[in-house]
Order: structure tokens, then sequence, then C-alpha cells
């Protein structure tokens, strides 16, 4: 059972500091498990992109694991995993992020690769090339050549905004991926990735003045660089439905798609924490809403999931940003029959309001899951620096169990109403052709 | 790669600190269930995992066992005398949690994680549906109808489609071929089936209950036996049969007209858990593609752009254990793709790793052992998986050594056995219109054009 708020803090220290040349660093020690996790966040994302560039964040995140000064190309992730490590990194909407997970000797090592593609990474004619046609195959695996491949993040946002920032596609054209030169490459390191446009977290069992001699020794030498203002992304309120139909020639059965404006994320982020908690109720297990609704009782659907923030993380994005509700319905129930029942259910929750009861069990079950995230040494850093970044607060993300759980029946029934099914922005996928 | 001269700035290793071991505490109740409880400090939360043997009785009837049991694992929530389905769904989300029941072609899982205080009132609602499930006839109507639906898309998905065409190629009549229920067989499942393959499997002698997190172990296990000593159930649980892997010839190429890409399988036998050639097999498929370190990533997709996740690797289950290497390739690719990929497994087979290798493949396999135990949910898995197969808990703590003993004559000889061309079977995915006459060029093709239909 939720308990008092403050019990629900994550007890870990955020120790802070900030390098001459911008870099900011948070420490998150946790000595339990000899293993740390280093990552970097750069202030970059898909919605930063260039007219005639989409794709670019994630091509450039592909070029930053080709190698750097010290390090030659396919070195960076020996380094890392012959020490007992993994690594990944990955583009989101607001930011670019680069990771490690390691043995905590290995500590020293991972700052070292992190540093030396912070100050120059490899950007070659022949990597460049390379990069393209993998990052080629990664569309095709997971875009062009599946069944309902990235639906509706790809094509949603398209329906629901307005400004190239926000509506274009973020994994990129094929023309605009091979019309990509290195110089393209050069200057968008220049202008993004600057130490004082990133945030550096460590967490784990660290050793919080020996690791900031540490960031100092291998950070402190890359030059400071102008850091580009931050873009606005946040766009007027929709006041109209606005619909559209993608067929896909691969699927077997239709899905529907309905995004609506939540508020700020970062601005508003009380009432925002009111749709966050509407999205679990409305879609989270058998009590839900919409499962009981769509699912069990008129069966009009196959499957069914509502969530905030286009990748479904809500406290890594900033403004503008959609409570997304999917469903995937058998092609012998219309599209129109599944919206009305969505719009009715959301409709009882903004007229009748939500029982006080039910939403304990909501913020139980999401404080079990927010715990769960955090008892991976990887998953509690990685969400440290998301906070640090968009929120400006790491410590947030050790919070969010007590401000999810101060989150009043009221608050709920507000954000409720703010999905007027006469401002939802509505994709219908439809089966076409039945070709495989 | 070895021969890259290393930078005299990058720093050294520290020494390795020791990884806390977890303390398994075992017992046995009356009825036959064995429970293991791991005390953890870190998140004040509680993992569970109940393992129940579920192999299908005989070859004769794997399909409709399969076909049963996956119904099973969706209905047996919808409801018990005492509790409707969103009365439990309900009462586990008070307690932070929400159960997950899944099937395969060895056991049943119920899987939750919890809010520690819930331990007590979760058990009594697993109790309540291992001896009490319902299964109302309308309901489990439905459930089954979804089910057919989420068959009959998953069957479109590339990899699926993949996947099932060599477990049919490997396995012949064996279980073991069926990886995804036949959707029809799915919309023949009726109520009164599903109560008589519960009154007759889900028994428990021969299940688990693992328990990691915020515990004390000998309350925890008093808990247990309070809910868990009423589930009287009396039997015997089936385990799989065991395998006669078919090698077959060639490449069996499943037509996808209009395809952009193929996905390459390459399936064969591998060492059991228990059998002494595995620490050699699991560092030679490591070498070989099983991290972005790896000679088939260098070569497919860092120095020739054909994949973007080419992987290699060993799966266990029960009976049989595999070898398998995976890569989706560009079409106008794949027959290239596919002749690098196997001229790395000879490569493998016929000349030593380097030492450098073999000792990053190592480090690599056992630091990410370590994180991926260092959580509850993972050493909660890793437990109920490893205590499924017949092993004992520190199985982990005794293949950790038996790693770091291998030699390269070792990874070698593994290769030369496990890795070898010679010994894997063939499947591609793909249009068959533009890749069967350049993969024909490598190895006699047949082609099906039915595959994802089955």
């Amino acid at each position: 059972m939720t308990a008092a708020g403050t019990e629900l803090t994550l007890r870990h220290p955020i120790e802070r500091f900030t390098l001459d040349n911008g870099l900011r660093v948070v420490l998150a020690p946790d000595r339990s498990v000899p293993v740390v996790a280093v990552s970097v966040y750069y202030d970059v994302g898909m919605r930063n992109e260039p007219e005639g560039r989409t794709g670019f964040a994630h091509l450039f995140e592909h070029m930053m694991f080709q190698g750097s000064a010290n390090v030659a190309k396919m070195e960076h992730a020996r380094l890392v995993q012959a020490a007992g490590g993994t690594f990944n990194g990955s583009t989101h909407q607001d930011y670019t992020n680069y990771f490690q997970a390691l043995p905590a000797e290995a500590l020293e090592r991972a700052l070292f690769l992190e540093a030396d593609r912070m100050a120059a990474p490899a950007i070659t004619e022949e990597n460049l090339r390379n990069q393209i046609d993998v990052v080629k195959e990664e569309i095709r695996v997971n875009v062009l050549n599946r069944p309902y491949g990235a639906f509706p993040w790809l094509q949603l946002p398209q329906v629901a905004f307005e400004t190239f920032a926000n509506t274009h596609d973020g994994y990129g054209s094929f023309v605009d991926l091979e019309a990509s030169t290195v110089d393209d490459a050069t200057d968008f390191f220049s202008r993004y990735y600057a130490p004082g446009n990133a945030v550096l977290c460590i967490g784990g069992d660290l050793d919080v003045a020996e690791t900031e001699q540490l960031v100092h020794r291998w950070f402190g030498p890359v030059p400071a660089r102008d850091v580009p203002p931050l873009p606005y992304t946040g766009e007027p309120s929709p006041t109209t439905v606005r619909s559209a139909v993608v067929e896909d020639a691969l699927a077997p059965a239709p899905a529907l798609a309905i995004g609506w404006r939540v508020p700020d994320p970062v601005g508003d982020f009380d009432n925002y924490l009111g749709s966050v908690l509407l999205a679990e109720l409305l879609s989270e297990g058998d009590a839900s809403r919409l499962e009981r609704r769509l699912v069990h009782d008129d069966r009009i659907a196959i499957a069914q999931s509502s969530y905030v923030g286009l990748f479904g993380d809500p406290f890594d994005v900033r403004d503008a940003t959609l409570l997304t509700t999917q469903v995937h319905h058998p092609a012998a129930v219309p599209a129109d029959r599944v919206m009305a029942a969505v719009h009715k259910e959301i409709g009882r929750v903004a007229e009748d309001g939500v029982d006080a009861a039910e939403l304990r069990r909501v913020q139980a079950r999401i404080e079990a899951q927010l715990l769960q995230q955090a008892d991976s040494v990887l998953g509690r850093t990685l969400a440290f620096a998301a906070a640090e970044l968009v929120h400006g607060r790491a410590e947030l993300a050790g919070e969010l169990a007590a401000r999810l759980a101060a989150v009043t029946p009221e608050a709920v029934q507000v954000a409720a109403r703010g999905l007027d099914p006469g401002t939802a922005a509505v994709l219908e996928l439809r089966p076409a052709g039945g070709a495989r | 790669m070895t021969t890259i001269q290393e930078s005299p700035l990058i720093p050294p290793l520290g020494e390795p600190r020791p990884h806390p071991t977890p303390v398994a505490e075992e017992t046995t109740l009356a009825n036959g269930l064995r429970v293991v409880v791991v005390p953890r400090p870190g998140v004040p939360l509680v993992e569970l995992r109940l393992r129940v043997p579920f192999a299908a009785p005989s070859a004769r009837n794997a399909g409709v066992h399969a076909a049963r049991g996956a119904v099973l694992s969706g209905a047996v929530l919808l409801g018990t005398a005492r509790h409707d389905q969103t009365a439990i769904a309900q009462l586990l989300q008070t307690h932070g949690a929400e159960l997950s029941v899944s099937t395969d072609a060895d056991r049943l899982v119920f899987g939750t994680t919890l809010l520690p205080g819930g331990l007590g009132p979760v058990l009594e609602l697993v109790a309540e549906l291992l001896t009490g499930a319902s299964y109302p006839a309308g309901q489990v109507d439905g459930e089954r109808d979804r089910l057919a639906e989420r068959i009959a898309i998953a069957r479109t998905q590339p990899g699926t489609i993949a996947r099932t065409a060599l477990a049919a190629r490997r396995y012949g009549t064996h279980p073991y071929a069926i990886q995804l229920p036949d959707a029809g067989l799915v919309s023949a499942v009726r109520a009164p089936a599903l109560r008589r393959l519960h009154r007759e499997r889900v028994l428990p002698a021969g299940s688990i209950l693992v328990l990691v997190g915020d515990l004390d172990p000998r309350a925890a296990v008093d808990t247990v036996a309070a809910a868990l000593e009423r589930w009287d159930g009396t039997g015997k649980a089936v385990e799989a049969p065991p395998v006669a892997e078919q090698r077959a010839d060639g490449i069996e190429l499943v037509d996808r007209p209009g395809a952009v890409q193929s996905n390459l399988r390459l399936g064969g036998p591998a060492p059991s858990r228990t059998d002494p050639d595995l620490p050699a097999a699991r560092l030679a498929a490591m070498v070989y593609g099983g991290y972005f370190s790896s000679r088939l990533v260098e070569n497919i997709r860092e120095r020739r752009g054909y994949s973007y996740s080419p992987r290699s690797g060993i799966e266990h289950q029960r009976a049989s254990s595999s070898f398998l290497v995976e890569a989706d390739v560009a079409t106008e690719v794949t027959g290239p793709a596919l002749l690098e990929t196997l001229y790395e497994l000879g490569r493998m087979a016929l000349t030593p790793v380097t030492e450098a290798e073999l000792d990053a493949a190592r480090r690599y396999i056992l630091g990410s052992m370590a994180l991926s135990t260092s959580t509850h949910a993972g050493l909660a898995s890793t437990l109920s998986a490893l205590l499924g197969t017949g092993l004992p808990a520190d199985w982990l703590t005794t293949h950790q050594r038996d790693l770091t003993a291998v030699t390269v004559d070792e990874v070698q000889a593994a290769a030369a056995r496990y890795l070898a061309p010679e010994a894997l079977t063939a499947v591609v995915v793909g249009d068959a219109g533009r890749v069967a006459a350049e993969l024909g060029v490598l190895a006699p093709v047949t082609v099906n054009r039915s595959g994802e239909q089955a």
C-alpha cells in the first residue's frame, strides 16, 4: 500500500558540480553492488534536426561509436565489453544519450572513452557511408519490413502537430540520409555536442571525491564552445479534430491511435502528473478502464494501451507532447465504434471523477514500477540524467513516486476533461492488399 | 582487430571487486512444492516466479496441448469462486502487482513484482487461482478469440516467421517444433478442456516458487506454507521427451514476396547447461557473434553495412540447447551476407581465436552475468530457469569458475563441433524471386511458399 510521501523518495544522495567548460555533472553514489553506470546526455534530439536532414540526430548517434582521437574504430565497444561492461546509445525527441554499465573498477576507462569522443569523434567519409547503410537496415528492420512498423510514433505526430520540429520523420528519409555529408556531421557536432550542452551522470559504486577528480582529469581539457539556445517546441493547443489514414501492406488487421495534447511536461508539471496517472488508470492491466471496456466487456479490441510521451516515458520530454491511446481491433469492428467507446470511457472519468480507492491502486502499481526501474544501477542513472537535462533537477527522478502519490482524484478528473473528443488527433491504420 | 595499437592514454582496469553471492534458502512443502527464497537488500520490492512443468505429454497431441496451454495462461485470471477478473486485478494492483502468466514448450510461469507488505495477500490470491480458477465459459471464449487474433498478427512478423520455420525444420515432429500455437487449434479450445488441463497439470509436485527481494526468509517461507499448502493436486509433472535433431541439408527459403530484407537464421545443437563443453561453446559463440566486439558484427555491420544487429548465442530449453545465428540483411546483399556469415563460422571452426579475443569474451560474459543478476527481477528469472533445469542455485558460481579456465584450444574444439556450417540447419525468409538464385550458389535451395500460413 502506498506509504507516506517521504518514504517514497529514493534515498540516493545526489552530488552536482559544473566544469569550467560548462559540462554539468551529477553523481549518484550507491555502494551496494560493485557496478557503475556512466551516461552522457546531449541536449539535441530528433526535434532539433534541420530541414532537409531528417534522421540526422540518430545518424550522428551512430557516428559517435566510430572511434575518436585516441580510440580506433570498433575499439570503443571492445574497451567497454572486454572490461565486462555493456554500452549503448539512443536518440529521443529532446536528447541523445550514450551510456555504459560496468564493473566498478572500469569507471575511469568509461570516463576516458566518453571524454575522448566528446572532444573529437572520428567523422570520416568511410565511417559516415558505412553508418548510413547500417541505419537504413535499422529502418528496414523496425519500419519497412514489418507490419505496424513504428506505428504510431512516426505517423501520429504529423496529424497532431504543425511545426517541422514536431512533425518530421525522426528516423529520417532515405533521401535525406544519403545526402548527408561529412561537413553536415562536423557542423552538427560543433553546434550541439559542446560540453556546455551536455549532462554527465554517474551512478553506482563510486567514491564522490575520487570520481570528481577523475571527471576533472578527463573532461576538463575538452574546450568550451558556444551552446545553442534551447529551441521552443511548444505549439498552440489544437481546437479541432485532425485525422488521417495510413495503409499498411503487411498488416493483417487494423489499428487506431488517438492523441490528445497534454499540459507542458516541464512548465506545468503538477497538472501534467494528472495526465500521467490518467493514462495508467485507463490502460494498465485488467482492472483498467479501457481494458475492461474495450477488451473484456464490449470485446471490440485485441489489445489496447495508453501512454504519455511518444516513446512511453513521460518524464524525459518537453512540450509539446501527447497522451496516446492505441488500439488493435478486429477487421469486423469499425474504427468509429472503437473511437466512440474510448471517448465514452474518458468522458465518464471527466464527468464522474475517480474513486479514491481506484486511484490509490493505480498509484501503488506505478510506485512498484518506478522502484523496479530504480533497482538497476543503469536504470536509476539514466532516470537521474534525464531529469537533470529536461527538468534541471536530477532529484526529481527520486521523488516521482511521492509526487505521483500526492496527485488527487480531482487532478485526474481535470486531466480527463482535457482529452476532448473535439481536439483529438486520430490515425487509422488499415491493412492493404494482404501482401506479405 | 587485435593488431590495433592501444593508445597509452587508455586507463587500465582496477582490481575486480567481489560480487555479493546470493544465499538461497530452500524448503520443500508437504505437497511437493519447492520454495526458494533469496533475501536481498536494496529497493523495497519482492519478485515472485512460480514455475510449473508444462511439456506436451506426447508428440501426437503437442499442437492441441500448446493451444490449450496458451489459452489457459490468459484464462486462469478470469475468475475464481470468490473473485471475478476485475476483483483479481484490483487486489493485485493494491500491492503494486500485476500477475503475468505465460507458457512455452517446457513450463507455465506465474510472475510478478510486488510491494513487500503484499506478500501474504498476493500468495493467498495465487493459491486461490491454483486451486479454484473457474474458467467461466463466456469469458474463456472471448480470451480465446483474442489470442487467435494475436497469433494471426504475430505470424506476419518476419522474425516470427523465421523462428517458426527454423524450429519446424530442426525438430520435425518433436513438440519443440511448435514455436507458436496454431490459430485454428486455439479457436477450438473450450472451457471444460481448460478445467481438465488445469486439474491434471497445474500441480505442486515438480513446481518451484522463487522469491527474491526485501524479505526475511523464515517469515517468507511460513507465509508461503500458510497460503500454498492447500494446493493439493496429485499427479506427475511432465517434462519434454529427448530431442533427436533433424539436420537438414541446404537452405529452406520461405517466400515473402516484396520483402525489403532477408532474415537469415542458422541453428544447431549446443551443449546443455550440465555439459562440460558449455563454457567453451558459450565463449566460441560470443567471439563469433555474441556481442558488439565480435567477428560477425565487425564484418557484416561495421565493415560492410549489410545488417543492423547480427547476432549469435546459445539458448537452452529443458531437453535441447541450441546454437543460433541471426541476421536481417537488405534483400540486395542476401547472398554476400550469408557467404560472410558462413565464412566467419568456418574460420572459427578451423583456426584458433586469439588470447585477447578469448579474454575479452570471457570478461564480457562474467560482467554481463553479474549485471543481469544484480536486480531482483533478473536474479529471480535466472534462478527460476536454472532450478527448473534441475540445477542447484549455486550453479552460477560454478559456471563462472568453469568459464575462467577455458583455453584457446577448447574454444576451437567447441567451434569445430558446434559452429561448423555443416552442423547447422539454415532458413532464410525473403523475396524468393530476388534471392533464390544467389543463395543457390552457396547451397541447394528449397522454396517454401506458405511458411507463415502454418
